[in-house]
């Protein structure tokens, strides 16, 4: 599983970085996350707000640090 | 009329004033603690214990309220609002929705991105981006709390016509081609399917309100206790002679001078209320106090930092300088006319 973390490095993005290595942790599955600053990555997701979740090239959520279960929630439904 | 005249003016020191606290924080320090009232100290200190406690308890309702408000706008929203447009109603409109729409300084950069390569003029974003620190919707009332009505009114009516001009400006000087070469590789790419808006029920939007008291006051709360820390120093400790003849009439350079001290300054405009309130009881100009906020809320080294990224020098000196003078000029305009708003 791909899973993509974007963000400037504000600390909300900071934060869902750390919340998704919580979610993938507690499901206990094998996930590669990136924690992706790259302007021009988050110009092609076409995200108007970070911090954005990606999961297997489909954004998930934007704009707001979803809670640890709503992302275990997004990975399973992934 | 004089009847809800009254009662409009008894509101207004009820809860934006406060003057009820004022009263009680110089009962507590002269009466309990017996600090003595001509002190610099006792003014200082009631000041700042005053201010913080009053900025405080209106930052959580208001910030509220304008949560609330802003929860029916987005930025995918106003993309899709300033789609097609052109032209100066194109400007005043993206400076409009940029006092309601609500993101986070950092998304910025997203935002000029997404906007450019849904096709916006470059003015257009631009309008967007500058209204949107410089006119806040909680900003704006805690300035009438603060000052009053018609400075708040009026402080609304000059950011929005900054904001509307300088993107016009920036529309006026072709400045579409001034972008970061990324974005404009991004743009012919495409991708332009639009994200799905969420759209959210009135509890959401409730809870949405409470997020965002809680993380806005976890994000300025440092920064309104260095204002009004500064504010109390200026309140009770500098001379006024020694402000005045800095920031007063006599100097005709106050304006560009305060202007050129709020630029590179990093705070919320919840921060620099309390100095600006310091200053007005000064005797400092409202246009230099005005000038001095905008330019610290409009313009700061951080913003200026991201911003560089996404566009090329030729534009970024633009929007400096337009913001810069439209500031200073506005400042020397308030001075002028201050005795229609003090």
């Amino acid at each position: 599983m791909e899973i993509k973390v974007l963000g400037s490095g504000c600390s909300n993005c900071k934060r869902l970085y750390e919340y998704t290595k919580q979610a993938v942790d507690e499901l206990d599955i094998t996930a590669n996350i990136v924690y992706v600053t790259d302007m021009i990555e988050i110009a092609k997701a076409n995200l108007l707000r970070t911090p954005g979740l990606i999961i297997n090239n489909h954004v998930v959520s934007y704009g707001r640090v979803p809670l640890v279960d709503e992302i275990k929630e997004m990975i399973k439904k992934a | 009329m004089q009847f809800i005249k009254d009662i409009f003016i008894a509101i207004n020191d009820i809860f934006l004033k406060m003057s009820w606290l004022d009263q009680l924080v110089r009962w507590f320090f002269k009466d309990v603690i017996g600090l003595n009232e001509e002190s610099l100290l006792f003014s200082s200190i009631t000041f700042f214990v005053y201010d913080v406690i009053k900025i405080f308890i209106l930052l959580t309702v208001l910030i509220f309220i304008s949560s609330y408000i802003q929860s029916y706008f987005s930025p995918e929203k106003t993309r899709r609002l300033l789609k097609g447009k052109k032209g100066v109603g194109a400007n005043s409109l993206g400076a409009l929705l940029g006092t309601v729409t609500p993101f986070c300084s950092c998304s910025s950069i997203p935002i000029f991105i997404g906007f450019t390569k849904a096709g916006l003029p470059v003015g257009v974003t631009f309008s967007f981006l500058i209204s949107s620190p410089l006119v806040d919707l909680a900003s704006v009332i805690l300035l009438a709390g603060i000052f009053n009505w018609r400075i708040a009114i009026a402080y609304v009516v000059v950011g929005l016509v900054i904001a509307i001009i300088g993107g016009s400006l920036i529309s006026f000087l072709k400045m579409d081609v001034q972008v970061a070469d990324f974005i404009k590789e991004a743009r012919q790419i495409g991708c332009a399917s639009d994200l799905v808006e969420e759209t959210m029920s009135r509890k959401e939007r409730v809870h949405y309100a409470f997020d965002q008291v809680k993380e806005i006051i976890h994000r300025v709360w440092v920064y309104i206790f260095i204002g009004v820390g500064i504010g109390a120093i200026i309140h009770g400790f500098i001379p006024e002679q020694f402000i005045l003849s800095i920031l007063g009439d006599r100097n005709p350079f106050s304006v560009v001078l305060a202007t050129i001290v709020g630029i590179p300054m990093y705070a919320d405009i919840f921060g620099t209320l309390p100095i600006a309130e310091a200053l007005i009881l000064k005797g400092v100009g409202i246009g230099t106090v005005l000038a001095f906020m905008m330019a610290v809320t409009a313009l700061s080294l951080p913003s200026m930092i991201m911003i560089k990224k996404v566009i090329k020098p030729k534009l970024f000196i633009v929007f400096v300088s337009i913001v810069t003078v439209g500031i200073i000029f506005v400042g020397y305009v308030f001075n002028a006319f201050s005795y229609l708003l003090v």
